[in-house]
């Protein structure tokens, strides 16, 4: 018989008015790397949760080494030698990268901490995995990839056999995955057992040995990686096909809809400029993507574009009107649409429910405001239900959820159905598919195609490269706040844009603003 | 010259005491507002036991047995906070507030009832402790020295030893900062919380205590302590949540506080030909000019003033 590290046999854990685990079976073996996949609210967190104790189990066992165990609090799971790295990480910021790793586990003499001991173990354990960190650095002043790798000291300093990695590569730069990976090999390599969730097929293929995959809750299969496919496991989590590539009618240009001259946005990090003599046209019936490594300028010509900073330089014409110095509000009724980068800082007001989030861009015209000025809740409820139909945006209690309490996911659909009913001339749409998960991300891809069919211009901004060169007719490189390369995502490869984006290659772009 | 030092030392002890407290709590993560309603309390606690202990105990005795009446009775009141607060989720600042109301208000109810219930005719809010409070003292040469303000350095040694070198510091501060990483360890954060409220309590007891010794030996309920709490704040905020700053912080105050008292004595002081009572608005001036200048860059621990709620991730 094969040896568990820990099993999870036959959970089921139900919520008010869903099943959220309903008889899922997850069996890691030592010292592989096991993927959990899963689209967002596929139960993969709510089976977490179950193996930390933060939830009990209705049915089901959980057994480590053979033997049933029960798990009431993270404490019980902690003392069964199972940690976890959370997607968002738990780190006091004003602490040393040691005392985040010893707290709740110090050694102590008499009450006084025993640094020097703590230190020595970090150290070794450091050296051991090869997780270089500076000890005494303040977790506030340190990279993202360093404060992972402190979390995963973490683990390992309380000598945890089973290794959880929630979403780990979400918020790292493309070397620190690496990196990442590097490690969670090392780790496998010297007796750990990871489960690793996530919901990127490329970095599954990449290390991990064995795949249980999850969709609305229930149990899939298990499968080997080695016998696998991106495709086959898109196909598992998704339950049908899904399309890698996305289908597009020949481009039919029409109008400028969007003419940037020599624009310049000040930085607020720096004394450089953000943007620096930018200029570009978006026309009708085109996706225009601006590709580049974040941090390069994209934020804050986006901030420019939709009035958020004001221009230090240039002139920007939407429509043929001069919408420079326009303020936000009339941007935005004159035929542009934004779906922001930050959907909890721009997109949404998250206290509000999903139908005064839906209405937000208008609940000031007729239709919603009487002219007293109160509120005509009716229309607006209608209104919201007809765009959660249409976009299908599922939450929990439809137009009066809590946008707080919906998914990531559903967030963004609703975003995308504000944005898009108002009917836009030109769609700008910042990072839309950001941190969503395959489904999501071809509706997404799908809904700005159908804005350029309809003749409208998209200006779409990215950092995921398959999706530049998927979903766009024409890509500006931006380096450094300026445009370094223009490009037919026909006629260029990924290397060659990769070269381009940072910074090693440029050409002036022969017809931009023609 | 040397009056100034021993006003000076004595109302610093005051607000290093206090600050420390809700130094304690704020690391906790609790917002404690409510400290001059604590001071009040502690201090009524101490006042009685002075004055209801019998006059011929000995001097180690009597401190102990008062600085223990005021510590727990600002426990005790400060456990209101910690319930709502912690318990039942309350607005921290709200609940601060309450407290500064109840406070002197039940401390002037009660002494008055004390009072009328000795003498028909006596409503004052006054308890006087004259006898007692003798043994706080000792003179070295014309310098009157308090034992409180011994007491009040050894508060804060101990405090900076447990805030930076225990388990119980490191843990106290994480549920200051990010309770949910703490919870995430094994730490039960309420308990943290409370912990620290108590402590807030037992200080700031011992510090209003402390205020209604400083020089007098009957003190008047309806004055209450005059914003020494709300002073406290201001030092524990100039002190940056540091125990080290808020001793300095609290040394600067306290002259500022003294001087009010004592400036008849410099001749450079009576020359200004100022109005005794602006020498007296001197401190909670300096307070004011004071927070808009340090509050800026802030260095309040991240979770404070947030209920914990376990739920939330």
């Amino acid at each position: 018989m094969e040896q568990y590290a820990i099993e999870m046999l036959h959970i089921t854990k139900k919520f008010p008015g869903i099943i959220a685990n309903d008889d899922i079976t997850l069996q890691l073996k030592k010292g592989e790397i096991h993927a959990l996949l899963g689209e967002n609210g596929a139960g993969k967190s709510t089976l977490m949760s179950v193996l930390f104790g933060l939830y009990q189990l209705e049915e089901g066992e959980i057994r480590k080494d053979g033997q049933t165990v029960t798990i009431h609090d993270p404490n019980d799971a902690n003392a069964l030698g199972i940690g976890m790295v959370h997607q968002h990480f738990k780190l006091v910021e004003c602490f040393s990268v040691l005392d985040n790793i010893i707290l709740g586990a110090e050694t102590t003499r008499g009450g006084f901490l025993q640094k020097a001991e703590a230190r020595k173990k970090v150290m070794a354990l450091s050296e051991q995995y090869g997780l270089s960190v500076d000890p005494d650095a303040i977790i506030e002043d340190i990279t993202v990839g360093m404060q992972q790798r402190t979390e995963i000291l973490k683990m390992l300093y309380r000598d945890n056999e089973i290794l959880i990695f929630d979403e780990p590569t979400a918020v790292l730069t493309p070397q620190e995955i690496q990196e990442l990976m590097t490690i969670m090999k090392n780790l496998a390599a010297e007796g750990k057992s990871i489960l690793f969730i996530t919901h990127k097929l490329a970095e599954i293929m990449q290390v991990a040995d064995r795949c249980t995959v999850l969709r609305k809750g229930k149990y899939i299969g298990t499968v080997d990686i080695k016998d696998s496919t991106p495709e086959s496991l898109s196909a598992m989590m998704v339950g049908r096909d899904v399309n890698f590539v996305v289908e597009k009618a020949p481009v039919e240009l029409g109008d400028v809809v969007l003419d940037v001259q020599h624009m310049t946005v000040a930085s607020k990090h720096h004394k450089n400029n953000a943007v620096n003599d930018v200029s570009f046209q978006v026309r009708r019936g085109e996706i225009v993507c601006i590709a580049g490594i974040d941090g390069n300028g994209q934020t804050e010509l986006v901030y420019g574009l939709s009035g958020l900073e004001p221009l230090k330089g240039g002139k920007i014409t939407m429509n043929g009107v001069d919408i420079t110095h326009l303020p936000i509000r009339k941007r935005l009724t004159n035929g542009m649409s934004h779906i922001p980068e930050d959907r909890h800082k721009h997109g949404l007001v998250l206290d509000y429910t999903l139908e005064d989030n839906i209405v937000l861009q208008r609940y000031f015209e007729p239709e919603f405001t009487s002219p007293m000025g109160f509120l005509k809740r009716k229309n607006i409820r209608s209104y919201a239900e007809r765009l959660i139909e249409q976009y299908d945006v599922r939450s929990g209690q439809g137009p009066i959820t809590k946008a707080r309490s919906m998914s990531g996911g559903n967030q963004q659909k609703a975003i995308i159905a504000r944005e898009i009913d108002k009917n836009p001339e030109l769609l700008i749409a910042v990072q839309p598919t950001r941190g969503l998960d395959v489904g999501a991300i071809e509706y997404i891809h799908k809904q700005l195609v159908a804005q350029r069919d309809a003749g409208k211009g998209v200006l779409l901004v990215s950092l995921e490269l398959d999706e530049v060169m998927n979903v766009s007719d024409r890509i500006l490189v931006l380096y450094e706040g300026e445009i370094v390369g223009e490009f037919d995502p026909k006629q260029v490869s990924v290397e060659e844009l990769g070269l381009y984006m940072a910074g090693s290659k440029r050409k002036e772009a022969q017809d931009r603003a023609n | 010259m040397i009056l100034l030092l021993q006003y000076t030392l004595i109302f610093a002890s005051v607000l290093v005491l206090v600050a420390l407290g809700g130094c304690f709590s704020e690391h906790s993560g609790v917002i404690n507002i409510g400290l001059e309603g604590i001071m009040v309390m502690g201090a009524l606690g101490g006042a009685l036991t002075m004055k209801y202990l019998p006059p011929d105990l000995n001097a180690a005795l009597v401190i102990l047995i008062v600085i223990l009446a005021c510590v727990v009775v600002g426990m005790l009141f400060s456990l209101l906070l910690g319930v709502a607060a912690i318990r039942f989720n309350a607005d921290q600042t709200l609940v601060g507030t309450a407290l500064n109301l109840l406070g002197p208000a039940a401390a002037v109810v009660l002494v008055r009832a004390i009072n009328m219930a000795e003498d028909i005719n006596n409503v004052s809010t006054t308890v006087a402790y004259g006898t007692a409070k003798k043994a706080f003292t000792t003179n070295i040469g014309s310098f009157e020295f308090n034992w409180f303000m011994l007491v009040a350095l050894l508060v804060l040694i101990a405090s900076y030893i447990v805030l930076y070198k225990t388990r119980f510091g490191l843990r106290l501060c994480a549920c200051g900062e990010h309770p949910q990483a703490a919870d995430s360890v094994g730490i039960n954060v309420y308990k943290m919380r409370y912990a620290g409220v108590l402590i807030s309590g037992a200080l700031g007891g011992l510090g209003g205590l402390v205020y209604i010794t400083a020089g007098v030996s009957e003190w008047k309920f309806e004055n209450g302590v005059a914003g020494f709490g709300f002073l406290a704040l201001a030092v524990m905020i100039f002190g940056q949540w540091k125990p080290i700053n808020i001793g300095l912080a609290a040394l600067l105050f306290g002259l500022f506080r003294a001087l009010s008292n004592v400036y008849t004595g410099f001749d450079v002081l009576v020359a200004l030909n100022l109005p005794n009572t602006v020498y007296n608005m001197l401190p909670y001036i300096i307070s004011l000019i004071v927070l808009v200048f340090v509050s800026g860059k802030s260095k309040a621990p991240k979770a404070e003033g947030i209920p914990y709620d376990k739920g939330q991730r």
